[in-house]
This record gives structure tokens, sequence and C-alpha cells, in this order.
């Protein structure tokens, strides 16, 4: 072994090399199963130092407003591993909250408007992704104008005013529980999403694609991946899902607003980056961003529980988040340190 | 690169995240565990007697000088029963956001939440939960859907404000004489309101004194410094403005301060200490009002003890004493008025910071 290959983690050199490993190895000392051995860690040191915290009805409160959050990191794991971004999903989940809103006081009935705001995800994310394909501009500028545009539209529908009244019905499944395990009925929901985009990304031609995208557009372009189709199918799934949240959103707090979840689209990437994706495309796993979301979560409602004040919040999660995209830099920094050591005795030889 | 090497790097790579992430956890508990003692003696105390006097104040959002003010007065209240204050928020304001903190108050099973809504229906089935598990919930400045809460403490009514203004502008101008409006938006219901009421008080009450003019600055500083500016123009024997809002009374007060008009015209309204203080020091304001949000604070602490005492109920005719600020009676709705607007002049407005 004369040839070193560059000590850059992003070549696809080391990733093939990866598969050189026993099987064990592959599937636990992976940077997903660290998120989950952590947040592993975080659950049982809650539940012994806090108080009220190893209960039900945090668990049930817990999964309430992790919900959202875990529902759309789905969809966006797909566009960051394409190394791409979307920062208009809080705004489609507040236009999309405000439609079910206007429409259902329109006196369309519930499961129609629900369709309809889903096709107004589809068209939004559509919207998105065809702006970053065929005109070919940055998938952040575009989101960002996006961002404002899908807002703007939400709060000019509704101005200040909110509708409230939304059937029993549908406002008691966003809420309820399944009798006293805590857990909400809509997980049935989140479970099932998370069923189809583990299957989506990890099990079939169109997920392949996306890492392959991530890793060289160029190089997925001529192994045969139709990559402008599948930003757009990754952009639209991105914006139906949020249309999604935006009317749990809606039912679970039994309210719509166009300000509804302003500035969530930070807690999802953030989310998803803590999971293990890497912002440049090409790396991560459903696994892993469940657990980022759950992590997150956790950690906000065991110290809230415990009266740590929500700057001091804020300031930890922020630290965890910069830590976790900061290791695996320092590490390879510290590994390149090592090599450079390592390297004059073998030219000796 | 072997595969032994690459192997030994990642593992310490995974170890070294868990270890990382590890630590933060540790220091994120390790403040909480201190926290989390806080809470239990806190618990311990008030639950000494046989009531829960655990109260917590959630206002919109922390970091906002007017709830640091009523707060304060909370804490003031609740320390002289005896009980244990707390304040808890988001750092933004959100409804979502007060959720949270509602339901983790739920659980921590406090006496009473105090909250100031950051919408009047997202909130309310969060708020129903507490109040099934023995939690008492009183609004104030910002209230909730009537069914959502036990009490309300209003700050103020459309009669209050209207009269203390037009009484503050007659004083000042000898009761005669030219006076206008400056207001929010054409059509901002409580201004209007407001403004109905002092035209009635002035018609009733105040003869000598007419209404010449009312202009409408959008609550925008820039709009309303420069109608301020046209409506002295155009009505050169002006002898009063008011304005209704805190951004119109502040601008107006900017204009007049270095205008030929200062200490001719007279300006009043509702504004806050911190906007208005060098207006009222340099005498370009002689007055202004405002409700007390120390004294909303106070208030809301009795309250919130009077329905954990179970002294009220929130059935209109109820009646509760607040300390210092004396015996209050709870009216349609279940609210409770703090009173007549605060009049801040030269001689108090040291005394606030909001």
């Amino acid at each position: 072994m004369t040839i070193s290959a560059p000590a850059d983690s992003r070549t696809g050199t080391r990733v093939y090399a990866e598969y050189g490993r026993p099987f064990w190895m592959r599937l636990l000392l992976t940077r997903e199963m660290a998120v989950i051995v952590a947040l592993i860690l975080v659950i049982v040191i809650a539940s012994l130092e806090v108080r009220r915290f190893g209960t039900t009805t945090t668990l049930g409160f817990l999964l309430l407003d992790v919900a959202p959050i875990l529902m759309i990191a789905l969809p966006m794991t797909l566009v960051i591993m394409m190394g791409e971004i979307d920062l208009s999903v809080a705004s489609t989940l507040g236009l999309s909250s405000v439609l079910l809103g206007i429409l259902t006081q329109a006196g369309w009935p519930v499961p129609v408007a629900i369709v309809a705001c889903l096709v107004m995800g589809l068209v939004a994310g559509l919207i998105n992704g065809l702006l970053v394909t065929v005109v070919g501009l940055p998938s952040l500028a575009v989101t960002i104008g996006t961002l404002a545009l899908y807002r703007g539209i939400a709060v000019g529908l509704l101005g200040t005013t909110a509708v409230t009244s939304f059937p029993a019905f549908w406002t008691g499944l966003a809420q309820s529980k399944f009798g006293s395990t805590g857990i909400p009925v809509a997980m049935v929901l989140v479970v099932a999403l998370i069923v189809v985009f583990v299957a989506l990304l990890h099990f079939t031609p169109f997920g392949r694609g996306i890492v392959a995208i991530g890793f060289s557009t160029e190089t997925a372009h001529f192994s045969g991946v139709h990559v402008n189709r599948t930003k757009v199918v990754a952009f639209m799934l991105t914006g139906l899902i949020a249309a999604l949240a935006g009317i749990y959103w809606t039912f679970r707090y039994g309210s719509a607003r166009g300000d509804n979840a302003m500035g969530l689209e930070l807690s999802v990437i953030a989310a998803v980056l803590l999971g293990g994706v890497s912002i440049f495309g090409g790396k991560g796993a459903i696994h892993g961003v469940i657990a980022g979301v759950l992590l997150i979560g956790v950690l906000q409602s065991a110290l809230r529980l415990a009266n740590v004040s929500s700057d001091v919040i804020n300031i930890i999660t922020g630290a965890l988040l910069i830590l976790s995209v900061l290791s695996p830099r320092f590490l390879s920094w510290f590994r390149s340190l090592r090599f450079r050591r390592a390297t004059p005795e073998k030219q000796k030889q | 690169m072997s595969p032994s090497t690459t192997t030994r790097r990642h593992g310490a790579r995974a170890v070294a995240l868990v270890a990382g992430v590890a630590a933060i956890a540790l220091l994120a508990t390790g403040c909480s565990s201190s926290a989390s003692t806080d809470t239990s003696t806190g618990a311990a105390a008030s639950g000494s007697g046989d009531k829960n006097y655990a109260i917590t104040f959630l206002p919109k959002n922390l970091g906002n000088a007017y709830f640091d003010t009523s707060d304060k007065g909370g804490s003031k209240a609740i320390t002289e029963f005896g009980g244990t204050y707390a304040e808890v928020g988001p750092a933004t304001a959100a409804a979502d956001a007060q959720v949270s903190f509602i339901n983790t108050l739920t659980q921590q099973g406090v006496g009473a939440i105090i909250i100031s809504a950051d919408d009047p229906t997202a909130i309310g089935s969060a708020l129903n939960e507490a109040r099934a598990a023995g939690t008492k919930v009183v609004t104030f400045d910002s209230d909730t859907d009537p069914q959502y809460r036990d009490l309300y403490i209003n700050q103020a009514t459309a009669d209050g404000i209207a009269k203390i203004e037009v009484d503050l502008i007659t004083k000042q101008i000898g009761d005669t004489g030219e006076v206008a409006i400056l207001s929010a938006s054409a059509n901002a219901t409580n201004q209007n309101a407001w403004i109905e009421t002092m035209k009635k008080e002035l018609a009733a009450n105040h003869p000598n004194v007419t209404l010449v003019d009312t202009v409408y600055g959008n609550d925008d500083d820039q709009t309303s410094f420069d109608k301020t500016a046209a409506l002295l123009q155009s009505h050169p024997n002006l002898k009063g403005i008011i304005s209704p809002t805190t951004v119109g009374i502040a601008a107006a007060a900017r204009y007049l301060q270095t205008s030929q008009y200062k200490g001719k015209v007279a300006l009043t309204g509702l504004g806050t200490p911190n906007q208005m203080r060098d207006y009222v020091n340099d005498g370009t304001v002689t007055a202004f009002a405002l409700w007390n949000p120390a004294d909303l604070g106070y208030l809301a602490a009795y309250g919130a003890k009077a329905l954990i005492d179970g002294t009220i109920t929130g059935k209109e005719g109820d009646k509760f004493t607040a300390g210092a600020l004396g015996e209050f009676t709870v009216g349609k709705d279940a609210t409770v008025l703090l009173g007549e607007p605060f009049t801040f002049t030269k001689e108090n407005i040291a005394d606030f910071n909001f």
C-alpha cells in the first residue's frame, strides 16, 4: 500500500473502502448510530434527573410537538442529500393552513379542502423544482424567494384574522392519544410516512439516484440518473409533506393563521443536519434524521421541564448542532495530522 | 488506504462524536438538575400549606420591557402572600411555543398560570388540559376566548381611556379652544371606539372645546410625524392634540419638541414612559396616560390566589382583595377591570421602565 488516498472525506474512494469493513462495524460505527446513542443517553439521563420527565404525558406532548418537524424532515433529507435546500417549507405549511381555513369557512367538506391543500403543496414544490432545474438557479436563492412569497400570500389572504372553527372530529383526531399510552393518534401518519421514505431513499433506484446526485451531478447524469426529474420530484415531495404538516398544525392548534409555524424551516434543517445528513449532499440516512429530530425534541422538553430558560435552551441546541456539524471535520483534520506524521516513515522504506 | 486504517479512523470518529454529544447532554442536564432542585424545593415550600401557591407567569415573550414590569408586579404580590413565583416563556412570541410551555406547566402541576395569550384560540385546548389537571388559568394583557380561562384581568375600558384623555387635554388648554386627534389607522376598531366616546364626552361636558380634525398616522412613525406637521399648518389656532396610540404620541412629541409650537400646543394620549421620558422631562408633554403594567401583574397574581383559595370562581359579582390595590369585583365573562388608566407626569415618570 504505497498509494495514499487524499484525506478529503468527500471523495468516493473512501466510501467504497468502507465496504471492506465487517458488517457489524458498517452497521454500528456510523454517524447515525452516534446520534441514536446520544438520544438514548439524553433520555436515560433526563429520566433520572428531571422530575416528571419519564411519564406518558411527556411522551404525548413531545410527540405532538415534534410531529410536524419529523414529517417535513423526511423529504428535506432527500433534498439536502442532493446538495440542495428548501427554505420555503414553513411558508408552504402556513399557506396550506390558511387555505384549509378559508376553504372550510367557505363551506367545503374537510376532506375536499385537505386534497386542495395537498395539491397546493405539490404546486408550491413544483415551482421551486422548476426554478432550480429548468431555470438553473441555486435552490438557496429560489427558496429564500418562495419563503417570502408563500408566506406573503398566506398572510395576505387572512390578514391578522384567524379561522378557528373546525369540525371537532378533525381537531380531535390531531390532538387525541391512544388511551393512556400517551402516543398521539397522529403518529400513525408519521410512522407511515417514515416507512415510505425509508423505502424510497434506501431501497429504490430513485433513492439511489438522489445519493448519486449528491456526490456528483455529472457522474449521476452519465450513470443514467434523470437529474432534473429527480430534483423536481424531491421538491414536490417537500411541498406535499409541508402542506400535510400544515393540515396537522391547523387541526392540532385549532387555528388557521398566516403566521403559523414561522421559522420552522430552521428547526427542520437543524434536525436533519444533526441527524448526520451532509449539507454538501451524498451522505445521510432516514434513521439518523429521526434520531436527530427526537434528540432536539427530547432535549428541549427535558430542559423546559427542568425550568431552564428558553434562551439557555436555544444556546444548548445551537451548540449541539455546531458540534455535530463540526465533529467530522475536526476529526478529519486530526486524522490528517496523524497521517502526516506516519507518512515520512513510509517514504523512508 | 488500507481497510483496517479506515475502520479505526471511522470508529474513532463515531466514538468521539458520541463523547461530544454526551458531554453536551451532561452539561445540559447539569444545568437542569440544579434547576429541578429549585423547583422541588419551591413546590415543597408552597405545598407546606394545603394550597398550591406555585404561580407561573407566561408572557407573550421574554425580554420584553412591558412584561418585565408586569411580571415584577406579580412577583411582588406572590411574595406578599408567600407563594412561589416563576416566569417562563418563549424567546419570540408564537402561539405554538406557548403551547409547549403550557404543557410543561401542566405536567409540573403548578397552582396557576398567568398568561398573556399569543393567540385567542390556538392555546385553548392546552389551557383546558391544564385546567382539567387542576391548574387555574388567568389571562392578562391579551385575552383568550372566555371558555379557555378562569379569569381575565382587563387593563382598561374604552370609556376609561376616552375619559382620561379628554380630561388631560381640556385641563391643559384651559377647557377652551380647538383640539385635534392623531389616530392610528382609519379602521382600527378600538381607536375608533375611543374617538367616538371622546366626541360624546367633549360635547357633553366641554362645550367650549371643538374637535376640528381627526388624522391618521397608520401607527407608522414617519407618517404620524408628517401628519402632525400638516395638522399644525392647516389649523393655526390649534391648542391641543390627542393621540391615543403609542406610536402617534411619540412621533407628535418628536415634531413638537423642535418646532415653534413647543409649549404652545398641548399633547396627550396613550404612551409608554420609555418612549415619552425625554419629552416629559423637557416640557414638550405635560401628562399622558396608560395603565400601570406592574399593577396589572400584581392584580393578576392576587386573582390567581383567590381562584386557588376558592374565594372566587369567576362568577359575576365574586369579590376578592388584591393586597395594596384593595377590593375588586368580577364582572361579566369572568373579567376583572384594573381600573382607571394611570397618568404619567414629570413627577412619577422616573419610577417606570417599560
